[in-house]
């Protein structure tokens, strides 16, 4: 389990499942846990990359901020959600489409 | 006295036109419709010029002269100076114009009191009076030129003053017209001399002359070109038509402009450019003015309008001037330009107080047909009218040439003038011989005149209750100008009533001519002084005997006017038509013009019109035609629609992809994503 290609799979994989999630998923929460996945995707390679490649420490930094990154967006994207509920009373992406034409 | 005389120039030539722009703009609201600007402006004007003139008398110089100029056009080598000249004959002449024009004034507010155009009647006397110092002012020929045609024109405004009147309409026609004539020589003439010597002042111009720049022929036709100028201001034969009729305007414009100062315009230029007229230039002058004189004089003793009398009166008179500036005794010229101008003005306005009382009477009498200008229906008025009975009869003393008065002397010096010039050419005897007819016969018609008006039985004994003497305003210069016709006030110091001897002779002296040819002006004065006895015994001779034949026919009655008139035949007739001047110029002149310009309005119309610049339209609409279509389904249809279709079926295709949902973008990235990786894989 010390080779860098099993950690790319896992992260192509979670990435691939992430992508999915985001595409075919109505719920606006489920869109916002796909993301995460592609986020959390990325984490992995990056410290993957730190641990197998030459990176040192730097891909553990940017692991750190990635998930500053994406607590501060999982925030936002929250409250926007809310918002959405509030105002149109499901949490359906595509109802949410006041902007169109 | 440095440049006070300029600066007070400055003040004299402005002021009138100030009071022109006041009147012609805000004249009508101001109270009495603004009478008291002009005539406040031209009080000073007057004020300043009585001081110039004290002034000059204090200086006693004869060679006194100022001048300034000031550069009005300037581009390179073409330069254009205007500019002031202030001698002794400008001081004489700004002093006359401001007197007369002041009197005209003041006469005015009651001649034409409750007239319909009064302030605008005010105004165009300040843009004369404007016009006419300009003149005086120049000391070049160029803004002569420019206050020359001024002068016409505040003399068209003004003699169509009553435009209503069609008489008065053509008449003003009339003058602007025949003025225009004499003009073009004007103009020939100052052109003749700025391309020979390249300046239009005039010292510029006798130096270049004398250094002999221009010459010969040239400068003959030079001096004619500008002495048609004064022909036509100075109404000489045979531009002499315009003046009787500028009798159809006001009285006292008349007095102003058509008896003292506008027509001695053309005097006043023939004396400032007389050092520049060649012997031959001269000879025409002479015989020009001889001729006006006689001429004019033989129509004025068969006019029955008072005005008409002076008029052709006037003509004659500057005839006069003109014999006497072409015989060389310019000076003599401008002296009786001085005299006549207060003695002929000062008729007019008895003339002008006469008509106004008849115009009264006949209103009281509610009289529409009778003219009140018409002599025969005077008579008798001199118990009615005793202040301007004496005021013409002393002007009539002057004109006629009666010792003791002012014109007596004038005269005498042009006929002794006239008189030497025969002695020196026998050949030219004519010139004193119409000379002398012509002072005879002044003498008559204007006693005629005096004796129709003032004497005699009244032709009309029911106006004459209503015959009465005029305002005062009226009265007053009758008064001033009256007293004027003495010859003492032009010979002070001296008092020697058979002598020119004085202020006058000794502050204008004549100068010598700078044309080769010419006598000097120390041998023409030679010869004058020779023929002055001579010619003062003639002159008072025919002018007592052009008295005496007045007093025979008009008061004695011992010979009938009727009769001789018809013993005269056709000459009575010819006189009485003015020689039918005014008919045969229609027919000869004006007549075949117009029908040359309908001639010309039809080929331009029938041929040019209708042909070549309808032509040309045809051509430019059919051009214009297939243009306009090319442009319509050419560029129109095909390039500027066809860009928009195409771009609008491709944003209807490309529409379809734009779905607004956020997952299908990402399927498209991912998908594009995708297809790189394998593209990038091989």
């Amino acid at each position: 389990m010390d080779q860098l290609n099993n950690y790319l799979f896992i992260a192509a994989a979670l990435f691939s499942i992430g992508v999915f999630g985001v595409m075919t998923r109505r719920n606006g929460i489920a869109v916002l846990m796909g993301v995460e996945l592609i986020l959390n995707a990325a984490n992995i390679n990056f410290v993957a990359f730190s641990r197998f490649g030459g990176m040192n420490l730097d891909g553990h930094i940017f692991g750190l901020f990635v998930i500053v990154l994406a607590a501060a967006e999982a925030a936002v994207a929250l409250a926007i959600v809310i918002n959405i509920y509030n105002n149109l009373n499901t949490i359906n992406v595509d109802d949410a489409s006041a902007l169109k034409n | 006295m440095d440049n006070i005389f300029i600066r007070y120039s400055v003040f004299i030539l402005f002021l009138p036109l100030l009071a022109f722009l006041i009147q012609i703009f805000v004249g009508k609201r101001l109270p009495r419709q603004g009478d008291w600007v002009s005539i406040s402006a031209i009080i000073i004007t007057l004020i300043l010029s009585i001081t110039m003139f004290v002034g000059m008398l204090i200086e006693y110089n004869p060679l006194f002269s100022q001048e300034a100029s000031f550069t009005w056009l300037d581009m390179g080598d073409f330069e254009i100076k205007l500019g002031f000249l202030v001698d002794n004959i400008t001081v004489i002449m700004l002093l006359v114009v401001a007197l007369i024009s002041t009197c005209t004034h003041i006469f005015s507010t009651q001649y034409l009191k409750g007239d319909i155009r009064y302030s605008r009647y005010f105004a165009y006397l300040g843009l004369f009076t404007f016009s006419m110092n300009g003149i005086v002012l120049s000391n070049n020929l160029m803004s002569m030129y420019m206050f020359w045609e001024l002068v016409g024109v505040s003399s068209y405004l003004l003699i169509g003053h009553w435009f209503e009147k069609d008489s008065a309409a053509d008449a003003s026609k009339k003058a602007f017209l025949t003025n225009r004539v004499g003009d073009i020589g004007f103009f020939i003439g100052i052109m003749l001399i700025y391309t020979a010597i390249g300046s239009f002042a005039f010292s510029d111009i006798f130096e270049g002359v004398s250094a002999g720049l221009i010459k010969g022929t040239t400068l003959t036709l030079a001096g004619v070109g500008l002495f048609l100028g004064a022909m036509g201001k100075s109404s000489q034969f045979p531009l002499h038509i315009w003046l009787p009729d500028a009798m159809e305007g006001p009285t006292p414009v008349s007095a102003l402009m058509h008896a003292a100062t506008m027509v001695a315009a053309g005097v006043y230029l023939s004396v400032r450019i007389f050092p520049i007229l060649t012997p031959d230039a001269l000879l025409i002058v002479a015989y020009v003015g001889a001729i006006t004189a006689i001429f004019a004089a033989t129509i004025a003793i068969t006019q029955n309008d008072i005005k008409k009398v002076l008029a052709y009166s006037t003509v004659s008179q500057l005839g006069f001037m003109i014999l006497a500036v072409g015989t060389g005794v310019y000076t003599a010229a401008f002296f009786h330009l001085l005299t006549h101008a207060m003695f002929k003005a000062n008729l007019f306005y008895g003339s002008g107080s006469v008509i106004h009382a008849m115009h009264h009477a006949l209103h009281e009498k509610h009289d529409h047909e009778t003219d009140p200008q018409d002599m025969r229906n005077m008579g008798d008025f001199r118990k009615r009218m005793p202040i301007t009975h004496w005021s013409m009869l002393l002007s009539t003393f002057a004109i006629a040439g009666i010792p003791l008065f002012s014109g007596f002397l004038s005269k005498d010096a042009i006929l002794a003038g006239a008189l030497s010039f025969a002695q020196h050419n026998p050949q030219h005897i004519l010139l004193p011989i119409f000379g002398f007819s012509a002072a005879a016969l002044t003498a008559f018609y204007m006693f005629r005149m005096m004796f129709l008006t003032f004497y005699g039985d009244s032709k009309k004994p029911e106006l004459l209750n209503d015959i009465h003497e005029s305002p005062k305003e009226m009265v007053g210069p009758l008064v001033l100008l009256g007293g004027l016709s003495f010859f003492i006030w032009y010979t002070l110091p001296y008092f020697n009533p058979m002598s020119t001897h004085g202020w006058f002779t000794d502050l204008i002296i004549p100068r010598d001519a700078v044309v080769p040819g010419n006598l000097t002006a120390h041998q023409i004065e030679e010869g004058a002084h020779h023929a002055h006895y001579l010619a003062m015994y003639i002159s008072i001779a025919v002018a007592f005997s052009g008295v005496f034949v007045a007093y025979l026919m008009y008061i004695k009655k011992i010979f009938s006017p009727e009769n001789w008139a018809k013993k005269a035949g056709f000459l009575y007739q010819w006189s009485l038509n003015k020689y039918y001047f005014d008919e045969n110029y229609n027919k000869f002149i004006y007549q075949p013009t117009l029908r040359l310009a309908r001639k010309i309005s039809w080929l331009d119309w029938e041929l040019y019109d209708k042909y070549f610049i309808n032509g040309f339209g045809r051509i430019t609409n059919v051009v214009s035609r297939i243009s306009g279509k090319l442009d319509y389904y050419g560029i129109d249809q095909v390039l500027v629609d066809g860009n928009g279709k195409f771009i609008n079926i491709f944003g209807n295709a490309l529409k379809k992809i734009q779905t607004g949902r956020l997952q299908n973008y990402v399927l498209y990235v991912t998908a594009g994503v995708i297809i790189l990786m394998i593209i990038q894989s091989f």
